[in-house]
């Protein structure tokens, strides 16, 4: 074992592999300079780009949910819309109906859908594979029809959706609402990102990668799969319910027909492109399917739709590691050069 | 007695490791050729081998033709058959229906005519003929397998370990059929066993395999008086 | 009464449909191991290109018999260029392709065609009711058809040399190549025969639920469930679960439910059938002995 740590450090260490410890001033310069640049579009860009990355760092937090079930835990989903319109209507309901603050709405929301993704979690144990894959695909395409259904008409608002208002910002703060409306969703998806990073790297997350990799090696080792997979379920579905609440405000409107078959598909594509397995992946995947889609349209309105499929089977062919893969790859032939 | 199929400088392997590493043997027209060995040996991977089921270097070939880098579909094609390790019975199949996919690549008007010869040679598959071949006892399913790969017309047919998990009695009776083959059919035979005593009954000629490499080779029936390799290579 | 005949008689009729998409699906995945979650896209491909061959003035069966031929080979050409170079991938990849075929081809359609709703033509006049009103031409020509083609692909894969061998293919591929079968191409032939299958019934809902690139997806959930309900390596179980379904859905949606939660009994079925009894109703047990 250590003769082959020796002669391959990447190969023996693989995807969890830590760097050399960085001294913590150089850590904390790192932070400084990431949140310069997470600030910057403040005072960069204008009230409409703003709003769409607002939307791109939504998506790619939502994309971070599928990410720890799909692509650390192997378990093949392609219904996380339903978690997102979860959430999306949890914090819609809570303002519209009861003026909750958004704030108070987050608890809330993240609680739902996780006990409801531990719901699902259950069934889900007994799918392998496929089974799964085609389950959750059947939810995602049932979700509009649940969402427009008359007996929760009355909370749901039906076929014509609810409208809410962005958070104001704090008096005293400078900013407008889609400029606070970024802050906020900065500081959700920031928290969210580090409790995933953590958690990723913490012991149940090498669980976890062990569970999708070898199921029964890691048995035998005394892990609890079903805890573990119905668990990496629930935590999916609160961070990708937590990004729909974000979308409901930042979008200040849900409908049932912003939830079809195409949310979830839409997540799943984001995950292949930006890397499975990997959380810098996900912001990427929230980076692309937010912005892909909007160059594309320029030329049809069907032309995302196939664009999306073309790139995703030219990634699943060509980079099946995603964007982050491919960073990677070339980080590593850097540092070999000099 | 000119080589049905002669073997150069075999290298085998699965992925990057080499379970083969080299090995010279032949199969005479009509004749028996025994590879004997322990488990690990190479004996599965040398036929698999034959049959473009690994990836292969060295030379193989055929009736003077090479088949190196064929793909096994059409390896078949030339006239050999493959009776696998498992016996590559189609388990959710009727007996009727393995009897057909045996003669698939056949067009001719002799399949009839050949069921019938071999369901005179295996009674009991006649009696079977309706049900699924997972239903078959060990030894039926071996006979299924061995009327299966008869009914391609082979000029040359790989056996691996036909006797294999059977009672004695059942691989008497395997092995009289086997002689049967040899007998009537002049169909060359490339026969993989562990029973080495059977085996070099029937061979002519046979080959010692030991991790890879051909240790020891010859007239069947000599090495069969060879007290000394009896004892030292095949442990009776 | 006579409405609740009715029902179950309009469900049969919709329960083919089913069942013949459940009968693509079960196809592909006794060959591959694979859920197609395109395969709703194709049969709405395949059943606009039939429209287009209507639109240029061809009679209504010389368009059918055409558009089972041309989805015949995108099924083969499909296989053989997106399918093959990943047929041992890992599952997560094999689902991404069958994804990105699924917006590829549907996104496609409906840039070519539109997107606005279009009325398909019945081959069977569907204005006389039959039976005094118990069923419709339609609902009478179509499970026709469908039983038609159930029984001809029955027949295939029963009595010819092909079938046989593209059943041996997708039992057992080693063994396939052993008696020299082109494993590939008995693949390539189960995708185009999936697709041919799809496009019937395709053209056969699209006169009830009317042709747009989105027409499918409904169809293809309660494909799921049938297939699922009959067993997904069951080709008969699933053709049975496809009308049971079909029967199920029409007296759910007319008594229990109403209409608004089809698709969600559709999902009910799914979750009931894979936690209760995953290896379906009519579960095949493979006997074998050692």
């Amino acid at each position: 074992m250590s003769a082959s740590k020796g002669l391959h450090p990447e190969a023996a260490i693989g995807p969890i592999a830590v760097p050399a410890a960085t001294p913590a001033w150089r850590r904390g310069l790192y932070l400084l300079v990431g949140i310069a640049v997470a600030l910057a579009p403040l005072v960069l860009l204008e009230s409409f780009h703003l709003f769409q990355l607002t939307m791109a760092v939504i998506m790619a937090l939502a994309v971070l949910g599928l990410n720890i079930v799909c692509g650390y835990n192997g378990q093949i989903s392609l219904g996380h819309g339903a978690f997102f319109a979860v959430g999306a209507y949890a914090t819609a309901i809570l303002m519209s109906h009861f003026d909750w603050s958004f704030w108070a709405t987050l608890p809330v929301s993240a609680v739902v859908c996780g006990v409801i993704g531990y719901g699902i979690g259950f069934p889900a144990l007994r799918l392998a594979g496929h089974y799964l894959a085609l389950t959750t695909f059947s939810l995602a395409v049932a979700v509009p029809q649940i969402l427009k259904h008359k007996s929760i008409e009355d909370w749901t608002g039906g076929v014509q959706g609810l409208f809410l208002v962005k958070p104001d910002p704090p008096a005293g703060l400078p900013l407008s609402p889609d400029q606070w409306m970024y802050v906020v969703t900065l500081i959700v998806a920031g928290a969210c990102f580090l409790l995933a990073w953590n958690l990723i790297r913490s012991r149940i997350g090498r669980a976890l990668i062990a569970t999708r990799d070898n199921p029964t090696a890691a048995e035998a080792m005394g892990m609890d799969i079903a805890s573990l997979k119905t668990r990496a379920f629930a935590v999916s579905a609160m961070i990708t319910g937590i990004a729909g609440s974000l979308s409901a405000v930042a979008i200040e409107f849900v409908a049932p027909d912003s939830f079809s078959i195409f949310v979830s598909i839409t997540l799943f594509v984001g995950m292949v492109v930006g890397g499975v397995a990997s959380i810098l992946g996900s912001l990427f995947g929230g980076l692309f399917v937010l912005f892909v889609p909007n160059i594309a349209e320029a030329i049809s309105k069907a032309a995302p739709g196939v664009i999306y499929g073309v790139i995703l089977i030219l990634f699943l062919f060509l980079l099946p590691d995603g964007f982050a893969g491919l960073l990677r790859r070339i980080g590593q032939r850097l540092r070999i050069r000099p | 007695m000119p080589a049905l199929l002669e073997v150069k400088g075999l290298k085998a392997g699965y992925g990057p490791t080499h379970v083969l590493h080299g090995l010279d043997f032949r199969v005479n027209e009509g004749g028996v050729t025994a590879l004997l060995g322990a488990n690990g040996a190479g004996k599965t991977t040398t036929l698999r081998a034959i049959c473009g089921m690994v990836r292969t270097e060295g030379a193989i070939d055929f009736l003077g033709q090479t088949l190196q880098g064929r793909a096994t579909e059409d390896i078949v094609r030339r006239g050999i058959a493959h009776v696998p390790d498992g016996r590559g019975t189609f388990m959710e199949l009727t007996v009727e229906e393995n009897f057909r996919l045996g003669a698939y690549t056949r067009r001719d008007r002799e399949i009839q005519a050949d069921f019938d010869r071999l369901c005179g040679w295996f009674p009991r598959l006649k009696q079977r003929w309706r049900q699924q071949a997972g239903t078959l006892s060990g030894g039926e399913q071996q006979m299924l397998a061995i009327a299966r790969a008869l009914l391609l017309r082979p000029k040359l047919l790989l056996l691996d370990e036909p006797s294999f998990g059977l009672a004695p009695l059942i691989v008497q009776e395997i092995f009289g059929i086997m002689r049967r083959i040899r007998a009537e059919s002049g169909v060359g035979i490339l026969l993989v066993e562990q029973n080495a005593n059977l085996a070099l009954e029937l061979a002519d000629l046979a080959y010692l395999l030991e991790t890879g490499s051909i240790v020891m080779s010859g007239i069947a029936a000599e090495i069969r008086e060879d007290e000394a390799i009896r004892r030292s290579y095949l442990g009776y | 009464m006579d409405g609740l005949a009715h029902q179950i008689v309009a469900g049969i009729a919709t329960g083919g449909i089913y069942a013949s998409v459940a009968l693509a699906i079960v196809m592909i995945y006794q060959a591959t191991h694979h859920v197609n979650f395109a395969q709703g896209e194709m049969a709405t491909l395949s059943t606009f290109i039939a429209w287009s061959m209507i639109q240029a003035g061809m009679p209504y069966w010389v368009a059918f018999f055409g558009t089972i031929v041309v989805s015949f080979a995108i099924g083969v050409v499909v296989e053989r260029i997106l399918i093959r170079p990943v047929a041992n991938a890992p599952v997560l990849t094999m689902v991404g392709v069958f994804i990105g075929l699924l917006l590829i081809i549907g996104n496609a359609t409906g840039w070519i065609f539109g997107y606005t709703t279009k009325v398909f033509p019945s081959p069977f006049a569907s204005d006389k009711p039959l039976f005094g009103g118990l069923v419709s031409a339609h609902e009478l020509g179509s499970t026709l058809v469908t039983l038609t083609v159930l029984v001809l692909v029955w027949a295939f894969f029963r009595f010819t040399r092909l079938g046989l061998a593209m059943r041996a293919a997708a039992y057992n591929p080693r063994s396939a190549r052993l008696v020299g079968i082109r494993v590939g191409w008995m693949l390539a032939l189960g995708w185009g025969l999936a697709a041919a299958i799809g496009a019937v019934a395709g053209m056969m809902v699209a006169p009830v639920v009317f042709l747009d690139p989105t027409m499918m997806l409904g169809i293809l959930l309660y494909a799921f469930a049938g297939a699922l309900m009959g067993g997904i390596d069951n080709p008969a179980g699933a053709v049975l679960g496809g009308f049971s379904v079909g029967v199920l859905e029409n007296l759910a949606g007319a008594y229990v439910v109403g209409t608004e939660l089809k698709l969600t009994v559709a999902l009910a079925i799914i979750i009931g059938v894979l936690v209760v009894r995953p290896s379906g109703l009519f579960g095949r047990v493979v006997l074998s002995r050692v």
